[in-house]
């Protein structure tokens, strides 16, 4: 047990700092602060020019997702540069358990999605001149976090996807992509056709960005917690999928020995 | 003639080998997409068909930044991962000579990318553009496409000392696709962000497309589209010329 949670908490951070390598602030602030900024301001903008939502839509749409950044490049970087470093055969020969393998490299992951998404919601609001009562704030900040989460359940099934298919980078910013268009960041689900709306209930970051602009609006945590619900629920079934996932590809690969075909 | 044989041909290789890169081609047409197809959704709902038009007009344009502005600038860091980039700088043929056509060959597949948007909202959205003057239209598009090529020479050469160059790029799409008025009218934006859009190519080169296919006088923006690229590409050779010579001098040219 204590083994585990060794592997967990300090083999989780220690992954992340090795193998994330935008940990420098020529790239954490461009990156995680700047680009987030420039995305929201332009959709505010371009709303504008075409007459739809307001800036706190965009703001809480675009905040939130903000954390898929991280969220899916940091999980998918976890296989992905550990092949590039040449350690990959070597992780997945070490006897580690490997729940607390996996799972441990997510828990920073979802503190730098929590933390981007933070920034850009503050930042964001001081921009857009978006006025929200102080005490929707802890609300607003509890439901970025379980955003973060579900969006890093995502990551790693993007991260288990790794173990097949060598361009992760191509493969995070089409899955960033699907998010933006499908789960109601820029455009409230209920635009979208039927099928995507269908689409957009079982993805990550809907049922939060959701529930964020329902609490921006003056709703209470009470309101909304289904929504947070489903969110958590989503983000659940996502890391049982990716770790089931992780665990088939492993096994399928030494099976076929093709663990640096990929 | 020798200068443009090798241009042309390195021009032809490079866009070959980025269009077979799922990173530099497959994902430069369809990441834009996704962005497009927002944009259609938040234009459409008022049901305004020429905010729709214009719109996807704009939308088109923004693939070809996005192909330029995030490979642009890890060019040089692709050339030192895989050790050719002394090649290149050691080679008789000035250095600047190779760089240009491999960002001008980013901007031919913003050229397909623009394209790709097209049909996408012609088919998925129905969205039809009867394109007043045809000929213009592809003119247009080709000096745009060539112009940001030009800039993306400028960014490849002034990140070539910068490790995590690649944030550059990924940091300049927004920011460009904002202000040049993309889809934003420039009258929309602060005062104080007309003169920087006036800067750059890419505000002349969309208003051109914008123009020709809407109906509108083309030409002087394509001019205007082509000078200011032209100018961004002396500033990158100057600059090319001072870095190489001061990487030769201090040795610093693999930043290790």
């Amino acid at each position: 047990m204590r083994t585990s949670l060794r592997i967990f908490f300090i083999g989780g951070m220690a992954s992340y700092r090795a193998l994330f390598h935008w940990l420098t602030p020529w790239i954490l602030i461009p990156t995680f602060v700047v680009a987030p900024m420039f995305e929201l301001l332009f959709f505010a903008f371009v709303g504008k020019d075409a007459g739809v939502g307001d800036n706190t839509f965009y703001l809480m749409g675009n905040g939130i997702s903000s954390a898929a950044i991280p969220c899916l490049f940091a999980m998918g970087n976890t296989i992905a540069n550990e092949r590039y470093t040449g350690t990959l055969g070597l992780l997945l020969t070490s006897p580690a358990r490997r729940l607390p393998l996996f799972l441990g490299r997510a828990l920073p992951v979802i503190l730098n999605g929590f933390c981007v998404s933070v920034v850009a919601l503050g930042l964001g609001a001081l921009l857009l001149h978006v006025s929200i009562p102080a005490g929707d704030w802890l609300p607003i900040l509890a439901v970025t976090a379980v955003a973060s989460f579900s969006c890093t359940g995502l990551g790693l099934v993007a991260a288990a996807i790794g173990l097949r298919v060598r361009e992760t980078a191509t493969l995070s910013n089409i899955v960033l992509g699907v998010l933006l268009v499908f789960t109601g960041v820029n455009v409230a689900v209920n635009v979208l056709p039927q099928w995507m709306q269908s689409v957009a209930q079982v993805l990550p970051m809907t049922h939060g960005i959701e529930a964020a602009r329902e609490l921006a609006a003056g709703r209470s945590l009470e309101d909304v917690a289904p929504l947070v619900r489903d969110e958590i629920l989503i983000g659940l079934v996502f890391v049982a999928i990716g770790f089931a996932m992780l665990v088939w590809f492993e096994h399928d690969s030494r099976h076929h020995a093709t663990l640096e075909t990929a | 003639m020798r200068v443009l044989r090798l241009v042309g041909v390195t021009w032809w290789l490079q866009l070959k080998m980025r269009s077979r890169s799922s990173f530099d081609g497959i994902l430069s047409i369809v990441y834009p997409l996704f962005f497009a197809t927002m944009i259609f959704f938040m234009y459409g709902q008022h049901g305004d068909q020429e905010a729709l038009v214009a719109a996807s007009v704009g939308a088109a344009c923004m693939g070809v930044w996005s192909a330029v502005s995030t490979t642009a600038s890890t060019t040089l860091q692709g050339e030192r991962r895989q050790g050719t980039l002394e090649l290149l700088v050691a080679s008789p043929t000035s250095f600047p000579l190779t760089v240009v056509p491999a960002t001008i060959s980013m901007g031919t597949i913003g050229l397909w990318s623009l394209v790709v948007t097209l049909l996408w909202g012609r088919f998925a959205f129905g969205i039809s553009i009867s394109f007043a003057q045809p000929v213009v239209f592809v003119v247009a598009a080709v000096v745009l496409a060539f112009s940001l090529g030009l800039v993306g020479f400028l960014e490849a050469v002034a990140s070539v000392r910068y490790r995590a160059a690649w944030a550059i790029g990924s940091l300049l799409e927004f920011p460009v696709w904002l202000i040049c008025g993309f889809l934003v009218p420039l009258d929309a934006l602060p005062d104080w962000v007309r003169p920087i859009a006036y800067l750059l190519p890419p505000t002349w080169g969309v208003a051109a497309v914008r123009d020709a296919a809407l109906g509108g006088n083309a030409w002087p923006d394509i001019a205007l589209c082509l000078v200011s690229g032209a100018a961004y590409a002396g500033i990158g050779w100057l600059l090319a010329r001072r870095l190489v010579d001061s990487a030769r001098m201090r040795a610093t040219l693999a930043l290790t």
